[in-house]
């Protein structure tokens, strides 16, 4: 029974109010309209399509069975492929660190100091590994060298920026503490903010070291050492028994490198 | 008020040299709030000086100005001949080598050892290769030992800091501050994080160490019974000024109020028959 003091609650209650759902659909429908406006703006040859599982068919035809007695050919440039990938991310890693440290707003000098590093950051990592290869090719000439050093340029990037923001979240605290003890600059940065960003900083470097061992394996394809122009010679040799080989030998490094990473990365603490 | 006279008698006591003197301190943060408002005061003896006073009153930015780790807005602050405000970056890293601090959250860095903790107190000495590769002289580590052993923690020199009780973690702060081996300690609520016994503990360490080595200390504290028990002078904040400064017997119900406003003492100030003297 209801008295005329006793409180009346609401029956319905809504997630969103009705405007919010309006504009939820009106944004469903935009991101509709934009997916089909890029679809009938790239041209694409639909008969392509039609073929496709039966073109599909035929090089998984052509490609098997795989030729293993091209395996010994390929072992020498995997390995040299896994290198490329250790040496570039080696590099990255001793230049990240001051190049964080520069990028971090409550590290850097000053506005200047600041700007360089962001700056250095966004060109190491708006550039593809891949043309990072073809510009340091055409610099140091074919061979495993200019791909070390494209890992290293297109990885030095992606490591300081994620351990700029670590610094920049770094306990104040202990910074303050061995500021207090009359520390250098330099000694506080190594001292109370580098023990705080170490399990970032190792665990960015062993996932970009897996992200790597993938990209290294196509830097061949711009002549920059590794299994790539195995890769890319067996495929311009319609020579599609040898191209499985190699794509089963790339996938085996390319698990065994995530699985290693994934391990390394949890046993950060 | 008998507090105040005590601090003029100090001031113009003839006898050795002040060891900290502190003269017409004001801090007005960037936000207009002053925090502190024409602080004079002196510490001439090696004595331990708790500095009380309500949440907001200005102690934590008093100790901060001291080494700078506030940059104070007018007024000067001389630890012996040195006047600590206008020292350029370099010689103020210097002065900074003769302060101890202590702090509430301890701040130590979580991820280094207890030994590399304490040493970080001697880096002011040593160059940066050294402390990238952890090299400090035989004398400072023997000194580490030493002083590990003296906070009680001997053995601990490789556990990781983030492994150690609170207690525990506060006992190598006081070692680290210590491994400068400062002409002052400043130090910041060391006992708000911890229970009442170690937090007991914890004040009677610190006031034996000052005594041991002839050091004053400056100790911010809101728990008036330990300041009580482990201070020779009390110093109370009110709104950035000092409203009382004198023994801690000093401390009346009506002294409190003063500093914090009114409410029912009897139960907090130490009663004469209290377990503990202070040592
Ligand atoms: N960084 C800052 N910027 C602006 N105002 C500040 C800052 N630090 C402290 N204050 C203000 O200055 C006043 C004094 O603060 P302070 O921290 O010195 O007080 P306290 O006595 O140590 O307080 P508590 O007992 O809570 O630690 C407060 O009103 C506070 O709001
Ligand atoms: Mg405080």
């Amino acid at each position: 029974m209801e008295t005329a003091t006793a409180k009346r609650y609401p029956e319905v209650w809504r997630r969103r109010t009705p405007r919010e759902t309006a504009l939820g659909w009106l944004w469903t429908a935009a991101v509709a309209f934009a997916a089909a406006w890029s679809v009938s703006a790239l041209d694409i040859e639909w008969a392509f399509f039609a073929d496709a599982h039966v073109q599909a068919f035929d090089l998984a035809s052509r490609m098997w069975p795989p030729r293993w007695s091209y395996l010994p050919v390929i072992v020498r440039p995997l390995i040299e492929t896994i290198h490329i990938a250790t040496l570039g991310t080696a590099i990255a890693v001793v230049l990240s660190v001051p190049l964080a440290f520069l990028a971090a707003r409550n590290t850097t000098a000053n506005e200047l100091t600041w700007a360089i590093g962001r700056a250095l950051l966004v060109a190491s990592r708006s550039v593809n590994t891949v043309i990072w290869g073809l510009l340091f090719v055409a610099i140091f000439g074919p061979g495993p060298v200019a791909g070390i050093v494209a890992v290293a340029a297109r990885s030095v990037g992606f490591l300081a920026k994620l351990v700029a923001e670590a610094i920049e979240e770094a306990d104040r605290g202990p910074i303050e503490a061995v500021e207090a003890t009359g520390a250098g600059t330099a000694q506080v940065y190594l001292v109370a903010i580098l023990p705080q960003v170490m399990p970032i900083l190792i665990g960015t470097t062993v996932y970009r070291w897996d992200i790597n061992v993938r990209e290294s394996s196509v830097l061949g394809f711009v002549g920059a050492g590794g299994i790539g122009l195995y890769l890319y010679a067996s495929i311009n040799q319609f020579a599609w028994q040898q191209v499985l080989v190699v794509l089963v030998a790339i996938l085996v490094i390319v698990m065994a490198s995530e699985a290693l990473s994934a391990y390394v990365r949890a046993r950060i603490s | 008020m008998e507090g105040l006279e005590a601090e003029s008698r100090r001031a113009t006591a003839v006898g050795p040299r002040p060891l900290l003197t502190v003269e017409a301190l004001t801090k007005v943060y960037p936000g207009g709030q002053r925090a502190l408002d024409d602080v004079t005061l002196a510490v001439e003896r090696p004595e331990v000086v708790a500095i009380i006073g309500s949440s907001g009153a200005g102690k934590s930015t008093l100790i901060r100005c001291i080494n700078r780790l506030v940059e104070p807005t007018a007024g000067h602050i001389r630890l012996g001949e040195l006047d600590l405000v206008g020292l350029s970056r370099r010689e103020l890293r210097r002065a900074r080598r003769r302060i101890g601090m202590i702090f509430q959250e301890f701040n130590l860095v979580e991820r280094l050892t207890v030994m590399e903790n304490v040493l970080s107190g001697r880096l002011g000495s040593v160059g940066f290769f050294a402390s990238l590769v952890r090299r400090f002289p035989p004398q400072d580590i023997t000194g580490a030992y030493g002083l590990l052993d003296r906070v009680g923690l001997a053995g601990y020199q490789d556990t990781r800091a983030d492994a150690l009780s609170g207690g525990q973690r506060q006992r190598v702060g006081i070692a680290r501050a210590l491994m400068q081996n400062p002409d002052l300690l400043l130090v910041d609520e060391p006992t708000a994080s911890l229970d009442p016994k170690t937090a007991r503990q914890i004040m009677r360490l610190i006031r034996e160490l000052a005594t041991e080595r002839h050091r004053p200390a400056l100790v911010n504290i809101h728990d008036v019974a330990l300041a009580q028990a482990f201070s020779d002078r009390v110093i109370g904040l009110k709104s950035g000024q000092v409203v009382f400064d004198g023994p801690p017997t000093a401390l009346t119900p009506a002294v409190l109020t003063d500093i914090y406003g009114e409410e029912d003492w009897s139960q907090t100030i130490r009663r004469s028959d209290d377990d503990e003297a202070p040592p």
